[in-house]
């Protein structure tokens, strides 16, 4: 329960710092700072709490991926940034969903957000191939894959926790998971696009 | 397991486990065989994906665990003042129900615009009052007039029939003959002439009460027919004397409804051959009692003519303020023609039906 959510919106410095730096609360604060005005935003364009929540969470991934670029430059302020992404993915949406209403909503280009917006799009692509691939590769492939690529886990961390005897066996077993997640992937990758 | 061993240095390399001599050589192996450096290119490029995929799943989670911590549903509450279900509906397919409104309000608009509901209806009622247009005929009237007696200063623009209501001069006819009128003459078979003054109207019944102002006349004989106060029944025999030319004219028919055009009570419907000119004109039974004025028909519709019921015309005399009568207005009740056939009867009728012209 935070019921006192306007009461301290912190500064946009502090909190690209601290995502920067991975704080969690940092996270936290960004979340619970701007999140009613997005909700707002949908609810007032016929939009539910669950449209809120995934419009609000891709932008904030948006701007984390700004962020934690290096050649990171944010030319407006914090709320204005994520309002305007909000806003593009939402009318976005709807576009897509109109089949009543045959009002069409103006994207007015803010060209900052919209090129930022195409990469995103263009990541979103690919990660979902790579979670198809991930989702067809079965275990324990998929957990060794995970805890060694995504999770940055060492070998001997992973060797313990599936009981390998020695860690060339566990190297070999990554090794053969690690060509067919490829051949899975690839073989998507080619289907798709 | 060339291979194999490949990926593994490769991985080893970019995570920083090597040591900075296994760094060099690994190194120098990349810049000697350009196929190792491709494979080692892909597969870091295939890691660095794995890792953005995987630090993107993180934050997705971290991200759903603070949003279960806001309190989602209060929020809204204060966000939004509750609106109800219909609002929302309303709100959502106001479009649809604008064109649909639209497309029923055209349909019914149209189809009683091309079905004729909304021309003119009352165009199918004719009021009998006659135009007299033909001024040269007006004209050479005028000029006898002018030479042999007392004569009227300008033509007649309409005409109507009036009928005496008592012997001392009061007369009968339809409002809309003498509307408008600056001056009213009525002239006789005879072609005596005499000036009238509009003593009452009564626009609602379209009944007008006349009286003869005329220092030539002083009074008639009694009046042969009487007024029946009583409604007639359907299949009466009816029938009108009036001045639809400049002549008198007999028509004969019969009662063949008790109220009138669009279900008027006031008047009945009667089927005679009557035309513009006959308003005002007495509707008498074979009795030669008067039951009524005739005082329209209806156009496009054959052999429906109009006449007030008698009762109209005695509610419109009592009606009369007493001041504004100076002579006694009494009713005859005394029928002299009952037993009379009808060539008789119009002999003695025809002296009190009267040309009305209204100047």
């Amino acid at each position: 329960m935070r019921n006192k959510i306007n009461s301290s919106i912190p500064a946009d410095n502090n909190l690209i710092q601290g995502i920067r730096d991975g704080a969690t609360n940092s996270l936290d604060s960004l979340y619970t700072a701007y999140f009613p005005m997005i909700l707002q935003l949908v609810l007032h364009n016929n939009g539910n709490e669950d449209d809120a929540k995934d419009i609000f969470q891709e932008a904030v991934i948006v701007l984390y991926t700004k962020i934690t670029t290096e050649n990171f430059e944010l030319k407006s302020k914090l709320k204005t940034y994520i309002y305007a992404v909000c806003r593009h993915l939402w009318l976005k949406k709807l576009n897509q969903n109109s089949r009543f209403s045959a009002q069409t909503y103006e994207l007015e280009s803010v060209a900052d957000v919209e090129i930022d917006l195409e990469q995103h799009e263009e990541k979103n692509e690919q990660f979902k191939l790579m979670q198809h691939a991930l989702g067809q590769l079965g275990e324990p492939c998929r957990t060794i894959i995970e805890e060694f690529y995504l999770n940055n886990r060492s070998m001997q961390e992973i060797c313990e926790q599936f009981g390998y005897t020695n860690a060339d066996n566990a190297k070999t077993q990554k090794y053969k998971c690690l060509q067919r997640l490829k051949k899975l992937f690839f073989k998507d990758e080619g289907l798709e696009l | 397991m060339k291979d194999a061993q490949l990926i593994n240095q490769t991985e080893a390399y970019l995570r920083g486990e090597f040591s900075p001599a296994e760094c060099a050589a690994f190194e120098l192996l990349c810049k000697e065989n350009p196929e190792v450096q491709q494979q080692v290119n892909a597969h870091k490029e295939l890691m660095s994906l794995l890792a953005a995929y995987g630090e993107r799943q993180r934050l997705q989670h971290a991200m759903d665990l603070i949003h279960e911590q806001i309190d989602v549903v209060s929020l809204k509450n204060d966000l939004i003042p509750t609106s109800a279900n219909v609002i929302q509906l309303w709100k959502r397919y106001r479009a649809n129900f604008a064109i649909a409104a639209t497309v029923a309000i055209t349909a019914v608009f149209g189809t009683l615009l091309f079905s004729g509901y909304f021309a003119d209806h009352s165009s199918y009622y004719s009021a009998l009052r006659r135009e007299i247009n033909s001024i040269k005929r007006s004209q050479n009237v005028l000029a006898k007039n002018i030479n042999s007696k007392k004569g009227i200063a300008n033509p007649g623009v309409f005409g109507g029939t009036g009928f005496a209501l008592t012997a001392n001069g009061y007369l009968a006819t339809n409002y809309h003959v003498i509307k408008g009128a600056d001056s009213v003459y009525i002239q006789n078979a005879a072609g005596d002439t005499y000036k009238v003054k509009t003593v009452f109207v009564q626009p609602d019944y379209d009944i007008a009460i006349l009286q003869i102002v005329d220092p030539a006349f002083d009074s008639f004989a009694n009046l042969p027919y009487a007024f029946k106060k009583t409604d007639s029944d359907l299949g009466e025999d009816v029938f009108t004397l009036g001045f639809p030319r400049d002549e008198q004219v007999y028509g004969k028919g019969y009662l063949s409804a008790k109220t009138g055009f669009a279900g008027d009570t006031v008047s009945y419907q009667i089927s005679i051959p009557v035309n513009p000119g006959n308003s005002g004109g007495p509707l008498l039974d074979s009795k030669g009692n008067v039951i009524g004025i005739i005082s329209g028909k209806q156009t496009r519709t054959d052999g429906a003519a109009f006449a007030i019921k008698t009762n109209y015309l005695l509610k419109s005399l009592e009606a009369i303020p007493e001041a504004d009568l100076d002579r006694n207005l009494s009713l005859n009740a005394k029928n002299s023609i009952s037993s009379l056939n009808r060539k008789e009867q119009l002999k003695k009728i025809q002296d009190y039906v009267f040309m009305v012209r209204v100047y």
